[in-house]
C-alpha cells in the first residue's frame, strides 16, 4: 500500500514560522491550530488508511478570512487542502504535511430560508440533516441523504457530489443545488446561480460539484428544498438467489415505477445486520431487497400492489409491505446500520464504491467472490440496486500481517471489474487518494488531460488539494495553459507532482 | 451566402477537420441538422462542420433507463423509440424551430444538449444537463475525449457532461452521448384556474410547488395570449397513474381554490397538446418582434414584468413558465433590443436574460447572453481556452472575446 503524495517542499516547511505569523494577523487565536497534538486530530478524514500531519490547521469564520488565507497561500506559494466535516471515504480532505488545512466547520449558519422560491442558503459547514431539520416544520426536506448525513457538511456534499439512498428518484447533490459562492485561489470570490434556474454559458456549478476541493473553497451553497411526499411505504423482500433479486429490480423499473429507494443486501450483510440489531430480515434469503415508494396515498398503495405482484413473478420468498411508519423505519433500520453491523463479523472492513449497469449484478457478484477467494478474504455487499451503485465491504483484519495490502489490492481488482462491465470507479464516495491511481483504468491520457486543463483554468499553480483525483498532476504549462516567457514558467524551481 | 461544408464521415475525419481548421485558423460552425443557427451571437464562421453522418442509437436498455446515440441522431427518432417503450426524456426538450418559422421536431440530440434548453417539466425533472450521463467529443484541440459513463451514479473525475450542455459547441464537437431516460407517466391531466389577476395566478402556482402533489408543469398565460383562453390562466399539470392523478387533482383544487374559483380540467389529450404548445413557446409565436428568455427566481417573475412595463418597453406578448421563474417575452424590434433596460431589471432581481430571436445585425452587435461579472467572465474564457485555445469552434458564438 504505497501511496505517493506530492513531495514535501522544503521551502514551505522552513517557511512555516513566517506563515503562522502572517496567519495570526488574519485569524483570531481560536481559529488557528499550530501545536502538534491539536493538528493530530485532523491527520485523516473518514478514509483512515493513510494519514498526514497538516502544516497548520485554520478554522476561519468569515468569507473575508477565507479570502485572506487564500491570498496569503498564493503569495507564499503554499498548498491548501479544504475540509468540511472530514467524512470523505476516499481521502479527499487528507492533509498534506506542507499544506494548510482549511477547515470550514465554523461556517455553520443557515443564512436564509426562502420558502417562496423553495430554496435555502447555507454556509458550507452546516450538516446535511440540519437543512431538513430547519424546514421540515413547513413540510419540506433536502433530498440528498448520504449515510453520514447527521455529520457530513453541505460544503463537503458539494465537493463530493454526494448521493444517498434516494437519488434514483431525487438525484444527487448536483441536481439539487441552485447557487454557490466560492473563494478561488488568490482570494477572489466567484458567485454562481441563485434562486433562479440554469445559468447561461458554461455550467461552472456543474463542474465544481464533485470537484473534490480541487477548484476552490466553497463558502456558501443555495440548495433546493422539496415538499415532503404525502406518504411513504416500504416493501421488504427476500430472494433465494441474487439473480432473482436483480431481475426483480429491473422488472420494477421496466414497469415504469421509479421507487424513492431500492436497496439490496447479500446474505453476509443480512447476517451481520441481524446480529447487530435484529430487524426481521429473512435470514434464509440470499438477497434482501427494500423498496420504498412515496407519493400520494392512493398512488403508493396502488404501486405497492404492483410491486408485490412483480415480486411474486420473480419468485420472492418473502414479501412484507410496511403497514405503519414504525414498520417502515424498522425495515430501513437494518440497511442504515449495515456498515457498523459488518464489524460484528469482521474487525475491519474496506468500503468500496463502484457503479455497474444494474443487469450485470449477478455476474459481478460471482466474479467478486472468486477474486475474494484468491486473496483469502471475503466480501459483504450492500447495493443501491436502483442506480447500480455497489458497496462491497471487504472484510479483513488489520492486525494480521499483509491483510491491509490484500484488502487494498482486492479493492482495486473489484473496481477494475466494475469498469470492465461498463461501470465506473466511484458512484458517490469520490476518487480522492483512494482511487486516484486507478483513474487510468477508466480514462485515457487525453481524457485526463482535458480534466486537468480545467483544473489549471482554476488553479494554474496547482496549489489547491494537489495529489488528489489525478494520478500525476502535470505542470499547467505543459498543457499550454500558462503564459511561458523565454522558457521561464512561474515558480520553475518547484517540484511538481 | 453558402459556406464550405465539411462533411465528416467518422470520428477520424472529425479529428482531422478540427486539426486542419486549427492549422489554417479557419473557425468552424458545428452543425447537426442546422436548426439552431439563429441562436447565439452572430459571427460569420469560415466553414461548416457537419456532423450529419454521425447518426444512430447505439445502445438502449429500457430497464437500465439508459440510451446512447451518435451526436446527430434526430431527436425525433430518439423520442419515438423511447415512446415505444413508454419512456421519455423527462426534461422535455423545448423546440425553438417554430419561433423561427421552421418545421418543429427537426433537431438532433446533440443540438438539444448543446443549448441545454429544457421544457416545462424542468422544474420537477431537472434540465437537459441533469440527463446527460456521459459523452465522447473532439475538443478544439483536435483530441478525442470522453467523460462520464452510462450509469447514473458516477463521481469519477470532473463532470464534463455539465460543461458541454449549454456550451453551444464552443468547447468540443460531440460525437456520442449517453442519456438517462425516464418512464412516461401513465396519464396526465391539467388543471386550469381562471378568473384571477396575474399576480394571484402566480401565487397559486408557487403555492402548488410547495404542495406534495408533484405538479410537473406550472405556467401562467395572460388573457388573450393563447387561443381558447380569453382570461388569465394558471395551468398545473399532474402526471402519474390514473388513480393518483385523480386524487392529487382533487386535493390540489381544494387547497388552491377552496372550490370557489372557476376552473377547467384538460383531458389527457388536451393536456398533451397544451404543454406541447408551451414547450414550443407558442403563446408568443404570433408576435413578430424580438424574443427574450428571462430566468429569475419564481417569486420575482411578476415584478420583473411590471418593471418592464413601467419602463415603457414595447411589449408584444409574454407568458410565464416554471411557476413564474421563466419569462418568455416578445418586444417590438429595435437594434439594441432594449438589452440594457431588460438586463438592469433582471439584475435587480438576480437571474439572466438571453436574446433568443433577433436579426443578424442585432445579434452581432449586442450581448446575446447575459454579461458576466469580471471574475466569472475571466474564468469562462480560461475554460474555453483550455478546450479550444485557438477558438476554432464556434468563434464568437457566446462571447466576442472567444
Amino acid at each position: 500500500m504505497s501511496l505517493i503524495m506530492p513531495e514535501r517542499e522544503p521551502q514551505i516547511m522552513s517557511g512555516r514560522e513566517l506563515l503562522i505569523e502572517k496567519l495570526r494577523k488574519i485569524l483570531p487565536a481560536t481559529s488557528l491550530i499550530i501545536d502538534e497534538t491539536g493538528r493530530r486530530a485532523f491527520e485523516c478524514d473518514a478514509f483512515t488508511m493513510h494519514r498526514a500531519l497538516p502544516l497548520v490547521v485554520v478554522l476561519p469564520e468569515t468569507v473575508a478570512q477565507v479570502q485572506a488565507i487564500m491570498a496569503l497561500a498564493t503569495e507564499m506559494n503554499v498548498k491548501v487542502v479544504p475540509r468540511g466535516a472530514g467524512t470523505s471515504l476516499s481521502g479527499g480532505s487528507m492533509p498534506l504535511e506542507d499544506g494548510i488545512l482549511l477547515v470550514l466547520s465554523k461556517f455553520n449558519r443557515i443564512l436564509e430560508i426562502d420558502y417562496d422560491n423553495r430554496c435555502v442558503r447555507v454556509q458550507p459547514g452546516v450538516q446535511n440533516l440540519c437543512v431538513t431539520k430547519a424546514v421540515e416544520g413547513q413540510g419540506f426536506y433536502y433530498a440528498p441523504d448520504p449515510s453520514s448525513q447527521i455529520v457530513c457538511s453541505i460544503g463537503g456534499n458539494v465537493a463530493e457530489n454526494s448521493g444517498g439512498v434516494h437519488c434514483l428518484k431525487y438525484g444527487l447533490t448536483t441536481n439539487n443545488i441552485l447557487g454557490l459562492e466560492m473563494v478561488l485561489v488568490g482570494g477572489e470570490i466567484l458567485r454562481l446561480g441563485g434562486a433562479h434556474l440554469d445559468s447561461e454559458l458554461y455550467d461552472l456549478m456543474g463542474i465544481i460539484t464533485g470537484s473534490e476541493g480541487l477548484l476552490g473553497v466553497i463558502t456558501e451553497v443555495t440548495v433546493r428544498i422539496l415538499p415532503k411526499a404525502a406518504v411513504a411505504r416500504c416493501i421488504l423482500l427476500g430472494f433465494d438467489n441474487v439473480k432473482a433479486g436483480a431481475m426483480f429490480v429491473g422488472t420494477v423499473i421496466a414497469h415504469g415505477i421509479i421507487p424513492a429507494g431500492m436497496e439490496m443486501m447479500d446474505k453476509k450483510t443480512v447476517e451481520a445486520v441481524e446480529r447487530f440489531q435484529p430487524c426481521g430480515y429473512p435470514l434464509n434469503a440470499e438477497a434482501v431487497v427494500i423498496v420504498e415508494l412515496d407519493g400520494a396515498q392512493v398512488e403508493v398503495d396502488h404501486l405497492a400492489n404492483v410491486v408485490r405482484q412483480i415480486s411474486q413473478q420473480c419468485g420472492a420468498t418473502t414479501t412484507k409491505v410496511s403497514m405503519s411508519e414504525t414498520e417502515r423505519l424498522q425495515f430501513w433500520a437494518g440497511r442504515k446500520n449495515a456498515f457498523p453491523a459488518v464489524n460484528c463479523i469482521a474487525p475491519d472492513y474496506l468500503c468500496m464504491d463502484g457503479t455497474i449497469p444494474r443487469a450485470r449484478l449477478p455476474e459481478v457478484l460471482e466474479r467478486m467472490d472468486e477474486l475474494a477467494q484468491q486473496y483469502g478474504l471475503s466480501v459483504a455487499n450492500v447495493f443501491h440496486a436502483g442506480d447500480g451503485n455497489l458497496h462491497p465491504l471487504i472484510l479483513y483484519d488489520a492486525s494480521k500481517d499483509g491483510d491491509v495490502a490484500r484488502a487494498e489490492n482486492l479493492g482495486a481488482d473489484i473496481l477494475r471489474l466494475c469498469v470492465s462491465v461498463g461501470g465506473v470507479l466511484t458512484g458517490e464516495h469520490g476518487v480522492g487518494v483512494e482511487k486516484r491511481d486507478l483513474m487510468s483504468e477508466m480514462f485515457t491520457e487525453a481524457d485526463l488531460e482535458a480534466q486537468m486543463r480545467l483544473k489549471c483554468a482554476f488553479d494554474p499553480a496547482g496549489r489547491l488539494n494537489p495529489g488528489k483525483v489525478f494520478p500525476t498532476l502535470h505542470r499547467c504549462a505543459e498543457f499550454g495553459m500558462m503564459h511561458v516567457q523565454g522558457g521561464k514558467i512561474p515558480f520553475a524551481d518547484l517540484p511538481r507532482f | 451566402m453558402s459556406l464550405p461544408y465539411l462533411h465528416i464521415r467518422d470520428v477520424a475525419d472529425l479529428v482531422e477537420a478540427i486539426n486542419s481548421a486549427q492549422a489554417m485558423n479557419k473557425p468552424l460552425a458545428v452543425q447537426g441538422s442546422g436548426t439552431k443557427t439563429n441562436l447565439g451571437r452572430y459571427v460569420a464562421q469560415d466553414q461548416i462542420l457537419s456532423l450529419k453522418a454521425l447518426t444512430g442509437v447505439t445502445l438502449y436498455e429500457p430497464e437500465e433507463l439508459v440510451l446512447s446515440a451518435r451526436a446527430a441522431t434526430p431527436l425525433a427518432e430518439i423520442e419515438t423509440l423511447l415512446a415505444k417503450n413508454n419512456q421519455q426524456l423527462a426534461y422535455e426538450p423545448l423546440d425553438y424551430a417554430p419561433l423561427f418559422g421552421q418545421p418543429s421536431n427537426n433537431g438532433t440530440i446533440a443540438g438539444a444538449l448543446a443549448i441545454n434548453a429544457s421544457g416545462p417539466r424542468r422544474i420537477k425533472a431537472g434540465a437537459a444537463r441533469d440527463h446527460l450521463l456521459g459523452f465522447s467529443a473532439v475538443t478544439g484541440r483536435g483530441e478525442l475525449i470522453k467523460s462520464g459513463g452510462r450509469v447514473v451514479k458516477n463521481v469519477t473525475g470532473f463532470d464534463l457532461s455539465k460543461l458541454v450542455c449549454g456550451s453551444y459547441g464552443t468547447l468540443a464537437a460531440l460525437t456520442d452521448i449517453t442519456l438517462k431516460v425516464m418512464p412516461k407517466a401513465e396519464t396526465e391531466k391539467t388543471l386550469i384556474l381562471l378568473q384571477r389577476t396575474e399576480r394571484e395566478c402566480l401565487n397559486l402556482l408557487r403555492q402548488a410547488t410547495a404542495s406534495p402533489h408533484e405538479v410537473s408543469g406550472l405556467c401562467m398565460i395572460p388573457a388573450g395570449q393563447m387561443e381558447d383562453f380569453d382570461q388569465n390562466i394558471a395551468a398545473l399539470r399532474l402526471e402519474g397513474p390514473e388513480i393518483s392523478v385523480a386524487s392529487r387533482c382533487e386535493s390540489l383544487c381544494l387547497e388552491l381554490t377552496e372550490n370557489d374559483l372557476e376552473r377547467t380540467l384538460l383531458s389527457e389529450e388536451e393536456s398533451k397538446l397544451f404543454w406541447k404548445k408551451i414547450k414550443n413557446i407558442e403563446p408568443i409565436k404570433a408576435c413578430d418582434g424580438q424574443i427574450w428568455r428571462l430566468s429569475v427566481a419564481p417569486r420575482d417573475g411578476i415584478d420583473v414584468i411590471e418593471s418592464l412595463q413601467s419602463a415603457g418597453l414595447p411589449i408584444q406578448g409574454y407568458f410565464y413558465d416554471w411557476a413564474g421563474g421563466l419569462i418568455w417575452l416578445a418586444i417590438a424590434p429595435a437594434p439594441h433590443a432594449y438589452a440594457k433596460i431588460i438586463r438592469a431589471i433582471v439584475d435587480q432581481a438576480g437571474g439572466h436574460g438571453t436574446l433568443i430571436r433577433a436579426n443578424v445585425e442585432t445579434r452581432a452587435s449586442i450581448d446575446v447572453f447575459h454579461p458576466q461579472p469580471k471574475v466569472l467572465a475571466q474564468l469562462t474564457s480560461r475554460i474555453k481556452f483550455s478546450f479550444d485555445p485557438a477558438c476554432i469552434l464556434e468563434r464568437g458564438r457566446l462571447r466576442a472575446e472567444f
